[in-house]
């Protein structure tokens, strides 16, 4: 099978997460979008190795994999405190960082 | 004897500091310390021009270096003297006449409670004078410059409690600092030019320097002349300074301040001899001020605005010897000596009539006080007759050798000085005449029941005898085989001047014009009484009334021209500098204030943002690539 197509599904799986993020308010499904991007990134780069034959780009699939997980744990505990707080996930509700 | 020298100046320092910081323990005493101070500086100054006397006149200069005083690198200033023939001649004026004054200030002064303090401002005016007199180097003269004028400052506002004294002084100070900027800057030009101010060195180097470079240290160094001894264009504060006691005024215009101009410009002869321009420039300000002076002295009901303005006019007589170059020098100071005997005579007795006279001023209210002031009579009369160069007195040797000097100038420019000092001469003759007919003859103007004239003390007649002999032979003894001539041409150097008309032709004119003068004076004054307030007058009476508008040019051209000028700099500030500044920032507020837009706090918004920004670099990446 081409390791193309595993390009392309990256793409379209990395599109349809930026189109999430920056269309979707509610904030686990904008935190989900966010994953989904980084996912795709990771297909890409396990892609990407397996066409170039060397292992670069495995490991930093586990990089992100790690970073993502952390980054889940923090951003999960803000986006609980934030709907504990004001009763909602919207992220256009909290826009307070403002003039 | 060269260490003697620092003492002449110590004395009335010393004097000045004892006096100053003694406070009121020494209330009673101040005036006798003040004196003797100043009387031992004379007494110094005459053994060592004994000294002098017994050397030959090739080595009698002396030399004396006390200590270097800001040593920076290759910039040198010492503190050292130099006593040469012109500097002996000056300190003995300084502290014969001072020393004159001091005692008859004695008796003038006392009834003021501050007598003390004014014995130590004269003191101070003293070593200040001398210091600038005996200063082997221009900085060191500068010191003595501004020390003469802080004290003149300190003697002419004494009496502060009088707005208008305090005022003068304050306009004498200002005046002074304008002159004193063109010295300054004259003395900053001559080091950077000869890479120092010492008077051997840079007289010695002045064929080295370039003839503008010349022009502009002598027209620097009269700016600075004219401020010190008030000269057109700044003569403006002498009038004023009168608001001084009387023995100020004396000291002032006879032995020190206004001198100093003279022995600025004679004792930086060398300059001036190499810079025919600078020369010019003298010689036109000697003689517009001789006859500006003159005209004030004519118009003034003021008997101290009187001899003030005659002062003006004889420091001009001086300028425009020492402008003259060698063949004038020598009779500038000669004048100036014998003005320092007369003119310090006739403000002596000036403050002698008004000492009895209960302070009163105007000229006017006086009249035959002959009768009742005989000494003050006879020695004013002494010093009138001098200053008009009455045949034999003091005044007719010195003024007379001035204008035949003058006249030997040579060319047109020679005819037009000349004329100009005989018609000065004419002028003085009229108005010193005017002074003495008000003063001493005539009938009298005052009231009997207030005013009770009387003469005034010993102490006081005795100083004023003194200089009227001074008055009397001191031209005289000088013209002997033209003793003081040859005294001073190691200085000053000596040429004869070649005279398109001869002496005697000048002598016949000077005595012409003088009994015109007189005669007119004697026919406005003496023939007919004397109003006792003064009648409107001709357009150039009330002209020179007012100092011939001297003021009124100050206020309209410096003053006016000085505020406009600020409120066009403040404007211009304001609008520009200001301007740029605030401008610069209010852009800076408003394009911040676009941006801040961007600030949307809509996370959504930062996220298209940052999407964007990532496709830009990824498209420029591909395009830099393609490339």
């Amino acid at each position: 099978m081409n390791p193309v197509y595993y390009l392309y599904l990256a793409a379209l799986l990395f599109t349809i997460g930026a189109a999430g993020v920056l269309i979707r308010r509610n904030a686990i499904v904008v935190f989900m979008c966010i994953e989904l991007m980084l996912n795709a990134c990771n297909l890409a780069f396990v892609t990407f190795s397996r066409m170039h034959g060397n292992l670069d780009g495995q490991i930093i699939a586990f990089f992100t994999m790690v970073v993502a997980a952390a980054e889940v744990v923090v951003g999960l505990a803000i986006i609980v405190s934030i709907f504990r707080t004001r009763h909602t996930a919207s992220v256009d509700d909290a826009s307070l960082m403002k003039l | 004897m060269e260490n003697l020298i620092a003492l002449l100046v110590a004395a009335p320092l010393v004097g000045a500091a004892l006096l100053l910081c003694g406070g009121k323990r020494l209330d009673r005493t101040g005036h006798l310390i003040g004196t003797l101070f100043s009387v031992a500086s004379f007494a110094l100054g005459v053994v060592l021009f004994a000294d002098m006397l017994g050397k030959g006149a090739g080595d009698r200069a002396l030399h004396q270096q006390l200590f270097t005083w800001i040593p920076v690198g290759g910039f040198r200033a010492d503190i050292a003297f130099q006593l040469d023939q012109l500097s002996m001649t000056f300190v003995l004026l300084i502290t014969g006449v001072g020393s004159l004054i001091h005692i008859y200030s004695i008796g003038y002064m006392e009834h003021d409670e501050r007598r003390r303090r004014f014995f130590g401002y004269l003191n101070l005016f003293l070593a200040a004078m001398l210091l600038l007199v005996l200063a082997d180097n221009y900085l060191l003269l500068y010191a003595g410059w501004e020390g003469v004028g802080l004290a003149s400052y300190l003697l002419i506002g004494f009496w502060q409690h009088k707005p208008s004294a305090a005022t003068a002084a304050k306009k004498a100070f200002l005046v002074n600092r304008v002159g004193d900027m063109g010295l300054s800057i004259a003395i900053m030009l001559m080091f950077t030019t000869f890479g120092t101010f010492a008077f051997g060195p840079v007289f010695a180097a002045t064929d080295r320097a370039g003839q503008g470079t010349l022009t502009a240290l002598g027209l620097l160094l009269l700016l600075g002349a004219c401020g010190k001894s008030a000269q057109v264009p700044l003569q403006s504060w002498l009038g004023d300074a009168m608001e001084g006691p009387t023995p100020v005024s004396a000291l002032i215009h006879a032995a020190t301040m206004v001198t100093a101009g003279v022995y600025l410009i004679t004792r930086s002869g060398a300059i001036f001899n190499a810079a025919p321009t600078a020369q010019l420039a003298v010689v036109v300000v000697g003689a517009v001020t001789l006859l500006f002076g003159a005209i004030v002295g004519c118009a003034k009901d003021d008997i101290k605005k009187a001899l003030a303005g005659s002062t003006m006019s004889q420091i001009g007589y001086m300028i425009l010897a020492a402008g003259l170059g060698p063949i004038g020098y020598a009779f500038a100071i000669m004048h100036l000596v014998t003005h320092g005997f007369f003119k310090a005579g006739l403000f002596l007795g000036a403050g002698s009539v008004m000492h009895g006279m209960n302070d009163e001023v105007d000229m006017r209210r006086y009249g035959g006080l002959r009768k009742y002031m005989p000494v003050t009579f006879i020695t004013f009369g002494l010093g009138y007759l001098a200053i008009i160069g009455f045949p034999g007195l003091s005044g007719f040797f010195s003024k007379d050798k001035i204008i035949e000097a003058a006249f030997a100038r040579g060319g047109t420019e020679g005819w037009i000085l000349g004329g100009a000092a005989l018609l000065g001469a004419a002028i003085t003759a009229f108005y010193m005449t005017r002074v003495m007919l008000m003063t001493f003859f005539g009938e009298k103007r005052w009231d009997p029941a207030e005013v009770h004239p009387h003469e005034s003390p010993k102490v006081m007649t005795l100083p004023m005898i003194v200089l009227a002999f001074g008055s009397v032979f001191a031209g005289g003894l000088f013209s002997i085989n033209e003793a003081f001539v040859k005294w001073l041409e190691p200085v000053t150097s000596f040429a004869h001047g070649h005279s398109p008309v001869s002496a005697t032709t000048v002598t016949a004119a000077t005595m012409v014009v003088l009994v015109i003068g007189v005669g007119i004076a004697w026919g406005m004054y003496g023939r007919k009484p004397v109003p006792a307030l003064a009648p409107r007058g001709s357009l150039l009476t009330r002209a020179a009334r007012r100092d011939l508008l001297q003021d009124d040019f100050n206020h309209v051209v410096f003053v006016r021209g000085g505020q406009e000028l600020t409120g066009t700099l403040v404007q211009l500030d304001r609008s520009v500098v200001d301007g740029a500044v605030n401008g610069t920032a209010a852009a800076m507020g408003g394009l911040s204030g676009l941006l801040r837009q961007l600030q949307t706090g809509f996370v959504r918004s930062y996220a298209v943002q940052m999407l964007g920004g990532a496709a830009v670099l990824v498209a420029a990446t591909l395009l830099m690539r393609g490339v």
